[in-house]
């Protein structure tokens, strides 16, 4: 009995190691990320791509574009039909920018670095709060400090899947690598609990099924938010563009470089669809272990009420992007405030408001 | 500068009409094949005022309740009407913090009492909310259903004139016959599972109905949800009852410490079971940061169904409550029951029991009342009631150490500290009592040889002394108690079957894409074959041009380009001059 428990404090304590060196290597992706940034500022392609962006802002009159053959076979592609494809009728039709790096070899280079750091602090990240879930011996999320380096974690792993099933995603690394810093070094420094066992509300499968989807959710609509933040800017640079105004040096250099509004918005309500059904799961989950916990499958305990609150911000995002004149940028505020629900009924509600789901010292 | 702004806005409004105008001209290019990829209800601008006359006033109210801009707004006060009720403490969820809060904020309490702020979930205000958005819901799919019927009745819409102008487009000219590919489209299409027919010169296919259908089946799920929530709150009940080990409960209302119960409850319905609490066993963390923390809570039961079932043997733990005949049996809390006995003046022992006492902090310090009400008589053989002011440590911190609060929640070293009154308990003045405090008005307290307040702390098995031949109380020993929820609600099943049908409908709109192809196959003016094809889907679809070139590459194997022309010109701006009849 005592070795398993002078077992499970080693493995705490390794797990905390490897959630400081993951930090460091964070810290060097971040770095490089900078990097590639300040070098691809510095790229002619940069600057120009930003001149062609105007011009193709303003010659929208010609809407066709010819794309790649899409299932060119080996024999003469012409023999294979093409597809032109028509962007929708009101949308500008701008090209995405060339990405961080702005083209430049360096800052590419800088760009993959970066990259292969995010890899490896993500796998030095993983592996601690894998060792965290063997000290304590159940799911790694009992109180905020292990909920916030397993969220973390996701959201780099769902940025990883991204950008190894070739989505065009490598633009929001230097965003996602410092809110990760951010969150862990909270998680580290403020919301650090010592590891142990649960009381006894918490033993349960549910656990298990409410937890972990609520945290893949969250990390995912994270990365929703990032984009739909990034398209409110880009789409105020193009319609500058599009108006003859002059942008600012910041959006000169940092914005043009982004993916197209039209892409950045189709990227967020992809991403925040997808999660919907998700998050709508997870309530219900909550619900049914509530009924069997707490007598009551919904009572209004804050959680729940923030849950609820964010659920419904969330429908309200999905029927305006359907709605007439709610498209586009007013869609756009309501994924940020329904995001902001969800980060408030993580951190407010456990914090300010106590409820029945405040237990497991924060 | 300012000026820089009104030429901003004006852009931006110049903007919105251009997009608005292409949006027309499109849909008026594309015509009924554009038409109904969605059952979602046109947008009416709100200024279109109706015609005098109150079947036009009834009838605008309602085109606006069921309209998608009037869901949005309804949907948005939705999440924001259940904010206050997460800040505020709520009657529903404790009764006791909402006093607290009430006294300890007296200017804002008269206003949050007028806006129905401690009964948010049930107040005028939310209900209008909730209500006026599932008439809109129900609004709203009832006319979506009759659509969506039509739309799998009729056939997909014919190909527009101008297939050029769709999002996803391609043409290539072949030596086969149109009928032909026509003919091997039709088949492709088919096998693919498009609903697909030849209309004219082209084949029309559509696929991806699910969409509508899941997005149906998830609204209509909320409804079921709600009122099955509704019912749920209508007929529920919900009683809390503490047992002390060995002692039994049966499911009539006399047997509660206190019940609830929806408004349309009947209490006829209580399910006839009952049960002994043969063993309460709570363990707790002994070592580390979170000493003291409960590890594990069990309440071991005996139970019966009905009047005269067969006894069986159960275990309650906190995630898993008994069952039986539709009501759940919650184990809530627990605490210590101290055994006392009193003897009286004349040494006969007038009382025993194990008295439940509350705990008041995590490591289970306890305060509560022993209260002797019959058959005791004092040093002079008078009649005369005892109350005892109870307080319970279950691990005292030591004689010296200054507190007389518990260290641990388990029972290491417990100590009961007593002091006594004797005169009136006050339990025949018709008011109901609070069982845990004693009414001491009109009592007197049992004073020490020094005339100080009789005091003392006990072990298990020592006795306190009464002065003046009073006699004594005892302390036996202890018992656990455990407190239990038995609650019933019904239609919980229900809400079930609607959350699962919301999830798979939300699962079937999201992820299906609906989407129609043409195939358009003509015999152009120097007789080579002009095929075009093209995909409609809705803005948000990115596979739509990927799946054309798929449909296309395999179409194109069975019809390949002619040998000579050069295919090229065929995707310049135009489309071939044949294609357009
Ligand atoms: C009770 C509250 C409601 C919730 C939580 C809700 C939620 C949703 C969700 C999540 C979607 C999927 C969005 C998508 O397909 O992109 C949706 C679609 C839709 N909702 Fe609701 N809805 C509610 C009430 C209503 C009402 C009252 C109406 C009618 C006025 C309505 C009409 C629609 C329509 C037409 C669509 C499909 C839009 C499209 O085709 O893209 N909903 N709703």
């Amino acid at each position: 009995m005592n070795l398993a428990a002078a077992t499970n404090e080693n493995l705490a304590h390794t797990s905390n190691v490897l959630i400081y060196s993951s930090m460091a290597v964070y810290t060097l992706a971040f770095f490089a990320h900078i990097a590639e940034w300040v070098f691809g500022s510095r790229s002619k392609v940069g600057r120009t791509a930003a001149a062609l962006t105007g011009d193709g802002a303003a010659a929208s009159s010609a809407k066709i574009r010819v794309q790649v053959a899409q299932k060119g076979g080996a024999t003469a592609v012409l023999d294979r039909p093409k597809i032109i494809t028509r962007s929708a009728a009101g949308s500008r039709d701008v090209p995405d920018g060339p990405g961080a790096a702005g083209g430049t070899f360096k800052g590419d280079l800088y760009g993959r670095i970066a990259v292969s750091m995010t890899v490896v602090a993500f796998l030095v990240q993983a592996s601690g709060v894998i060792a965290r879930a063997m000290s304590v011996q159940r799911a790694p999320w009992g109180n905020m400090y292990e909920f916030s380096i397993t969220f973390s974690t996701v959201a780099v792993a769902a940025y990883l899947i991204l950008m190894a099933l070739k989505k065009n995603v490598r633009w929001m690394g230097l965003l996602l690598v410092t809110t990760v810093l951010l969150d862990l070094g909270i998680a580290t420094t403020v919301l650090y609990t010592s590891s142990d066992q649960l009381v006894p509300a918490l033993h349960s499968y549910w656990l298990w099924i409410h937890v972990s989807t609520a945290i893949i959710c969250g990390a995912v609509f994270y990365i929703g938010a990032v984009a739909t933040l990034l398209y409110l800017f880009r789409d105020s640079y193009e319609s500058k563009l599009a108006n003859g105004t002059e942008p600012g040096s910041f959006a000169q250099s940092v914005l043009s470089r982004l993916p197209a509004a039209a892409t950045l918005d189709k990227f967020s309500y992809r991403i925040n669809a997808a999660v919907f059904p998700l998050w709508t799961f997870t309530i219900i989950a909550g619900a049914i272990w509530a009924g069997d916990a707490w007598g009551r499958y919904w009572g209004w305990d804050p959680k729940e009420v923030w849950s609820f609150i964010t659920w419904v911000a969330y429908a309200c995002y999905l029927h305006a992007r359907a709605t007439a004149g709610w498209k586009g940028r007013k869609a756009a505020y309501l994924a940020l405030i329904a995001f902001g629900c969800w980060l408030f009924n993580y951190y407010g509600v456990n914090i300010f408001v106590t409820g029945k789901h405040s237990y497991a010292g924060v | 500068m300012s000026n820089t702004k009104t030429n901003a806005a004006e852009e931006r409004a110049n903007e919105r009409e251009r997009e608005g105008r292409q949006e027309r001209e499109n849909a008026a290019e594309l015509g009924a094949a554009g038409s109904q990829l969605s059952t979602a209800p046109r947008e009416e601008a709100l200024a279109t005022l109706p015609a005098m006359g109150v079947i036009g006033w009834v009838r605008w109210f309602w085109r606006q309740l069921t309209s998608m801009r009037v869901a949005l707004i309804l949907l948005f006060l939705l999440s924001l009407g259940a904010i206050p009720g997460s800040l505020i403490p709520q009657n529903s969820v404790d009764e006791l913090k909402v006093q607290t809060f009430k006294e300890a904020h007296t200017t804002v309490t008269p206003i949050y009492e007028k806006l129905q702020f401690f009964d948010v979930y049930s107040s005028v205000w939310f209900s209008a909310i909730y209500i006026l958005l599932f008439i809109s819901l129900i609004g709203c799919i009832v006319p979506r259903t009759g659509q969506f019927v039509g739309q799998l009745r009729s056939r997909p819409p014919g190909a527009p004139k101008r297939l050029t102008r769709l999002p996803a487009y391609t043409t290539w000219r072949t030596d086969a016959e149109p009928e032909q590919v026509r003919e091997v489209a039709l088949a492709m299409m088919r096998k693919r599972r498009f609903r697909a027919h030849v209309d004219g010169d082209a084949v029309a296919a559509e696929k991806g109905y699910l969409r509508e259908a899941g997005n149906l089946v998830f609204h209509i799920a909320l409804i079921v949800m709600l009122v099955a929530f509704a019912t749920g709150q209508l007929f529920k009940s919900e009683g809390g009852k503490l047992i002390v080990q060995g002692d039994g409960f049966s499911n009539t209302l006399t047997q509660y410490d206190d019940f609830k119960s929806g408004s349309l409850y009947d209490t006829d319905s209580l399910a006839p079971f009952s049960f002994t609490l043969d063993k309460f066993v709570g363990t707790y963390e002994r070592k580390g940061p979170q000493i003291g923390t409960p590890r594990k809570y069990e309440a071991h039961i005996t139970y019966s169904e009905g009047a005269y079932g067969k006894p069986k043997k159960a275990v309650i733990k906190v995630n898993e409550p008994l069952v039986v005949d539709g009501s759940k049996v919650y184990l809530i809390g627990h605490g210590y029951a101290p055994v006392v006995s009193v003897k009286d003046g004349r040494g006969k022992e007038v009382y025993k029991a194990a008295v439940p006492l509350l705990p008041i902090d995590s490591n289970v310090t306890s305060t509560g009342a022993i209260k002797v009400m019959d058959g005791y008589k004092d040093g002079t053989g008078k009649r005369d009631q005892l109350g005892f002011q109870a307080f319970f440590v279950p691990t005292f911190a030591g004689n010296g150490k200054g507190t007389m609060f518990s260290q641990f929640p388990a029972a290491d070293f417990p100590v009961l500290a007593l002091n006594g009154y004797h005169g009136s308990l006050g339990v025949d003045s018709g008011l109901p009592q609070n069982v845990y405090q004693l009414n001491t008005s009109k009592m007197e307290a049992f004073k020490d040889s020094k005339g100080d307040k009789l005091k003392q702390r006990l072990l298990p098995g020592e006795t306190m002394k009464l002065p003046d031949g009073a006699g004594s109380i005892t302390f036996e020993g202890i018992e656990q108690w455990a407190s239990f929820q038995i609650s019933q609600q019904p239609a919980s099943g229900w809400a079930l079957t609607g959350a699962i049908g919301a999830i798979a409908g939300l699962a079937g709109s999201l992820f299906i894409q609906r989407r129609r192809v043409w195939v358009r196959a003509v015999r152009g003016a120097d007789g080579v074959t002009v095929v075009e094809m093209a995909g409609l889907g809705r803005s948000e679809s990115a596979k739509l041009p990927e799946e054309l070139a798929d449909l296309a590459v395999t179409l194109h194997d069975m019809a390949p380009t002619a040998p000579d022309d050069a295919s090229a010109e065929a995707l310049s701006e135009e489309p071939a001059e044949g294609a357009e009849k």
